[in-house]
């Protein structure tokens, strides 16, 4: 009974996780805003639906298939999101207007605008 | 004009809420699966209408370990154990579509 109360909260915790993830993917205003928001809480939250469902289910067939499924998300989603990410950068989609500091050491389209850019000899 | 924007989409959004979880009758994990194709809905909007390529790289990404999660709900809701093979499967096809993907926006070569 207290396993079934603990495994229907972590599925709480991963679908309200996913739900203002995707929230996060339509209402921010740029390319790494929304692979942040979209990266971060998206895995986050299918890893806690997923713990959930292998408290519920315990050390059954489907239990290992599912810590399975944890462990590839963990390892797979960050290693996708830095592809995406520096792809991007490069193919060079520009920041939002409100962004403060750029620190990527690539080709610098505007070279005027380097109040922001790190010091060349430190 | 952006307030009520807002104020519009979450209206929407707590109408959408209120239908699922007061109005309509079924057991609690078809709506926890309803949540979950709503976000994937959301998702989709993101692929038809993303204002650059890289927007839409992301959303199918995003996509795919969505669709993980709500093939588990599946897998506890009908009580089968085979719908965990497809989202295994699914996950490795993601993340090597997202890998092409992330290549081909960069404009190297898939041998590169």
């Amino acid at each position: 009974m207290i396993r079934h109360h603990i495994g229907m909260a972590f599925i709480w915790i991963g679908i309200v996780f996913d739900f203002l993830g995707v929230l996060g993917l339509l209402r921010l205003p740029d390319v790494y805003n929304r692979l942040q928001a979209g990266t971060k809480c998206i895995t986050f939250g299918s890893a806690g639906l997923l713990f959930g469902i292998f408290i519920l289910k315990g050390f059954t067939t489907f239990g290992f298939k599912v810590l399975l499924g944890i462990a590839f998300i963990f390892l797979t989603s960050p290693v996708a999101a830095h592809a995406i990410a520096r792809a991007s950068r490069r193919s060079g989609i520009p920041l939002c207007g409100e962004s403060v500091v750029d620190l990527y050491p690539g080709e610098r389209k505007s070279e005027e605008d380097t109040t922001h850019a790190p010091a060349k000899n430190s | 004009m952006r307030v009520v924007r807002w104020f519009v989409g979450l209206i929407l959004l707590a109408v959408l809420a209120y239908l699922n979880f007061f109005v309509f009758r079924a057991p609690l994990l078809v709506k926890l699966i309803n949540v979950s194709l709503f976000s994937a809905l959301f998702v989709l909007y993101r692929v038809v209408f993303g204002p650059s390529p890289a927007d839409r790289v992301i959303a199918v990404d995003i996509l795919g370990v969505l669709i993980i999660g709500l093939l588990a709900l599946l897998g506890l809701f009908y009580d089968q154990g085979f719908f965990m093979d497809i989202a295994l499967i699914w996950a490795l096809l993601s993340f090597v579509a997202s890998l092409a993907l992330a290549k081909v926006l960069e404009g190297r070569r898939l041998d590169d």
